[in-house]
């Protein structure tokens, strides 16, 4: 699969615009392994995650040669449009062929990745990047799928970050394995740091999860985080986490492909004119809830 | 749009460094649908990878300085993306336009209607 870049980008649009190119494409590299690291990088609007990204790629490409930045964006719910401005902070890399950056709309999907990004990754392993690092936009519990993709997942924070976002401090501090307090010279670092520090020792992880500061736009601390990046990895691969991450993952994304043909079904269902009338006679009593679940149940086992 | 050619890559060549034009147009171009890839102010380098490397389907340049920068890119861009459409806007002298107009570029200066650079950016990638 060593095709040129022009064609890479080209597969990748195809990818995205044709489900059918898609299957096939997936199709074609299902026994291939999947040898390439995969760092999500998630956190915040305005965090950072596009210019630390710019400011680590120096290192990214200095230990594997090359680098792939996927970088995803929502789209627009009213227009389906979306402006997709991570690639100007981090494109005067200066490392020529060995970086190649590539912007994503999430077209629709609520996880924080584009419904094809999982292949354009699949894609991008067969195709020799090492390391694949993927932004996306993540705030809470709803924007994790970066989870199912990542070998390792670093979420970048701001100082102050504990006051704004309460209620879905959950969720973000569950995702990480490494976090990054960026603008590090802003205020309450401190704080944020004690915040963090606090719900990351409720949980039980194999590896400790250490918080790294940084100031991404000077190259303050870069260094340093990429050196906890890489010695996670080095500890994740000798004891097995990578490979248990790879299956877990597999298995995720196997059970969200069988959710969406569900959801595909009894979508079909409702809007079919048995599907109706079977709601309306339950509405009006004259079938039960069971009745009405067998007749779905059975809609979706021979429906095609 | 999804299953279109929506991607617009949307640069900015010379060395005035007034964006707020580029953005408005960005704007209406997500608007309208589009996903808009927004390089800000580049080189002729920058501007061809990511020609390629993002496989867009239009290229819109907001011209400012001086003419010859941007029509380096635009010849770039025509070498490695042959048949690609490129549109431009900005401070582009009647000259100027008449330089790109020749290179196959449309042009679209100050004070140009949002809604017909929108209908050009519809009708060049043939999502209308």
């Amino acid at each position: 699969m060593a095709g040129n870049r022009s064609h890479l980008a080209r597969l990748l649009s195809q990818i995205e615009r044709n489900p059918e190119v898609e299957t096939e494409v997936r199709l074609a590299l299902a026994g291939t392994p999947a040898t390439s690291v995969v760092i999500g990088l998630t956190g915040p609007p305005g965090a950072g995650k596009s210019t630390l990204i710019s400011a680590l790629l120096n290192h990214a490409v200095a230990s594997f040669n090359k680098t792939a930045v996927l970088a995803v964006d929502p789209s627009s719910p009213f227009s389906r449009g979306a402006l997709l401005g991570d690639r100007v902070r981090m494109q005067s890399h200066g490392l020529g062929d060995r970086v190649f950056i590539r912007s994503m709309a999430s077209r629709g999907e609520t996880g924080g990745l584009a419904r094809t990004t999982a292949t354009a990754i699949q894609v991008l392993d067969a195709c020799d990047w090492p390391l694949i690092v993927l932004e996306t936009l993540g705030i809470g519990q709803v924007e994790l799928d970066v989870m199912d993709l990542a070998s390792m997942v670093a979420v970048v924070l701001n100082p102050g970050w504990g006051d704004t976002f309460q209620a879905n401090k959950a969720g973000l501090t569950e995702a990480g394995d490494v976090f990054v307090i960026n603008k590090a010279d802003k205020d309450g670092v401190q704080q944020t740091r004690a915040d963090l520090q606090d719900s990351l020792s409720l949980l039980k992880t194999p590896l400790p999860i250490n918080v790294f500061e940084t100031v991404a736009v000077k190259q303050l601390g870069v260094e340093a985080l990429w050196s906890g990046i890489e010695a996670y990895l080095k500890e994740a691969q000798q004891l097995g986490l990578l490979e248990q991450k790879r299956l877990s993952r597999r298995r995720r994304l196997l059970i969200r492909i069988l959710q969406r043909d569900f959801d595909v079904r009894m979508h079909a269902y409702l809007t079919s004119e048995h599907g109706d009338n079977q709601i309306l006679g339950a509405l009006a009593g004259s079938l039960s809830i069971e009745a009405l679940r067998a007749d779905l149940f059975e809609y979706i086992a021979n429906v095609d | 749009m999804e299953n279109s050619k929506n991607r617009i890559l949307m640069a900015k060549t010379g060395l005035d460094g007034h964006w707020r034009g580029p953005t408005i147009v960005a704007r209406a171009l997500r608007d309208a649908g589009f996903e808009v890839i927004m390089i800000g102010m580049a080189n002729t380098d920058d501007i061809v990878t990511a020609a390629v490397d993002e496989d867009v389907d239009l290229v819109g340049l907001n011209i400012g300085g001086h003419i010859d920068v941007a029509i380096r890119a635009i010849k770039r861009v025509q070498e490695v993306r042959p048949g690609l459409p490129i549109f431009a806007g900005g401070t582009i002298p009647p000259h100027a336009a008449k330089q790109l107009q020749a290179l196959g570029v449309e042009v679209y200066p100050p004070g140009s209607q949002l809604a017909d650079i929108v209908d050009a950016a519809e009708r060049l990638t043939g999502t209308k």
